[in-house]
């Protein structure tokens, strides 16, 4: 079964995800890779806002391809989230709760969602093509020198997501793995 | 001696640039089909079904597979009785990629500093190109795009020729496993044994561009495959690290001659988007 969530999410919802449900995302999110979570975080330690309310909002961590003409958006998949966890914490702080990527985090980054109540949503790497599809708007807001990686507004509707890391330190990857590995090393 | 004209290749590079970003190949896509059979986790065969239909979406809308399309990867087989004329080849070839790339909707991914500014070249120029002179009068081209989250897993390691087969196993399993959902699988591991630190790379990287389910003609490196994707298989980690018995759809192994003190052995990762395309001029 599919639960259906809606942006901005609150506390209590967070508090509902177990590892392995599996979410379908509506409403606003926002796309930031390397560079934007680099500038983001920067302006937040010179004691500057970033450029869209945290609260309660998820970060959908991709770089999605041009648009062709009539297009919302190219192909757009997720990145690799554990090149992001050294820029978590302090958006965390500001209210953020959720992200969107594909692989592990690390043990740190799992220990902060449990401390500031957040959830990391896995998607499925690769399927840019049909990621898109969930995609019913996108505005680039903030950084737009950055090409791919500028920071965007889309407007999703079941936009298909796992939860991958909860705030009781469960884990997909790990709980997947273990149930179907046959060796050790 | 025969002449090839740098406009034919740039047309015919940006052409494979594009077909490689929106085409899965065929061999990619049977092998893709037969795991959906052996994947054994439910959620591992909706992952595949996904990957499958992307490919199929992809294709019909010429849209780029994945939104990582890649270092742009180049092998080229020059005839040593070829003479390219009209500019630089190298030239050509990345005017080539810089056409694809721009009119073809694929992204931008190359920095020009690798360190420090890391400012976007805008165009996905220059490309990675490796050149190969073999016998005949004929250009061959193969484009084999590489995305930053399984080529990031990939690894190599300069082993000890006592640590044996044992050693090398172990450095392709732990390279695997340490890659899991971040490369994308099932992958297709690419091995290099042999040569020197340079070559070994570009010998794993090499392995990657024969068909899936081909075996290597040399039945040492035929043994070596099957044993490693058996075992690799085994790990459990499962279409996208979800869990499952698909972590691999191929392994292949590429062998070289080497120095009386080494074993260099390298790991070339490849995710579900194994794409190339390739011509001949
Ligand atoms: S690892 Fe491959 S499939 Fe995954 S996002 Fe990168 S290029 Fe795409």
């Amino acid at each position: 079964m599919e639960k259906r969530l809606f942006t901005p999410l609150t506390d209590q919802v967070i508090e509902e995800l177990r590892v392995g449900d599996k979410v379908l995302l509506n409403g606003y999110i926002y796309t930031a890779r390397d560079a934007a979570h680099k500038r983001m975080v920067e302006a937040i330690s010179n004691g500057d806002m970033p450029p869209f309310d945290m609260k309660g909002q998820v970060i959908y961590y991709v770089g999605p391809t041009p648009p062709k003409p009539g297009q919302v958006i190219g192909s757009a998949g997720p990145t690799t989230a554990i090149r992001m966890d050294k820029y978590v914490e302090p958006l965390l702080k500001l209210g953020l709760k959720g992200m969107i990527g594909k692989g592990y985090r690390s043990t740190q980054v799992k220990e902060l969602l449990k401390k500031y109540k957040a959830v990391y949503f896995a998607a499925v790497g690769g399927v840019a093509v049909l990621l898109a599809k969930s995609i019913k708007s996108s505005e680039v807001i903030a950084y737009e020198d950055l090409g791919t990686e500028a920071i965007r507004r889309l407007y999703v509707e079941d936009f298909p997501v796992i939860v991958a890391n909860d705030i009781y330190g469960g884990d997909v990857f790990e709980e997947g793995r273990r149930k179907f590995a046959r060796i050790e090393i | 001696m025969r002449e090839v004209h740098c406009d034919k290749i740039i047309k015919a590079v940006k052409e494979i640039a594009i077909k490689a970003n929106y085409e899965l190949p065929q061999d990619v896509v049977y092998a893709f089909q037969s795991a959906v059979e052996k994947e054994e986790s439910p959620i591992g065969k909706e992952v595949l079904k996904q990957i499958l239909l992307n490919a199929q979406t992809a294709k019909e809308e010429q849209m780029a597979y994945c939104q990582d399309t890649g270092v742009a990867v180049l092998f080229v087989e020059i005839g040593q009785d070829v003479h390219v004329v009209g500019g630089s080849l190298v030239d050509a070839l990345n005017e080539g990629i810089r056409q694809a790339y721009t009119e073809g909707y694929l992204r931008a991914s190359m920095v020009y500093d690798p360190v420090f500014e890391r400012k976007n070249t805008k165009d996905n120029t220059p490309a990675v190109i490796h050149f190969f002179i073999v016998p005949g009068d004929k250009i061959r081209i193969t484009f084999a795009p590489k995305g930053a989250g399984s080529e990031n897993t990939s690894r190599l390691a300069m082993l000890k020729p006592a640590d044996g087969w044992e050693g090398v196993k172990r450095f392709v399993l732990e390279t695997v496993k340490l890659a899991g959902p971040n490369a994308c699988p099932p992958l297709t591991v690419g091995v290099g044994i042999g040569g020197n630190f340079e070559y070994c790379a570009l010998l794993s990287k090499k392995a990657l561009l024969r068909k899936t389910g081909e075996r290597s003609k040399d039945p040492v490196a035929r043994r070596i495959e099957e044993e490693l994707i058996e075992d690799i298989n085994k790990l459990g980690l499962g279409p996208m690290g979800f869990g499952g018995t698909v972590t691999a759809v191929d392994v292949r192994v590429e062998l070289y001659p080497c120095h009386i003190a080494s074993l260099p052995v390298a790991v070339n990762v490849q995710c579900h988007a194994s794409r190339h395309a390739e011509v001949e001029l």
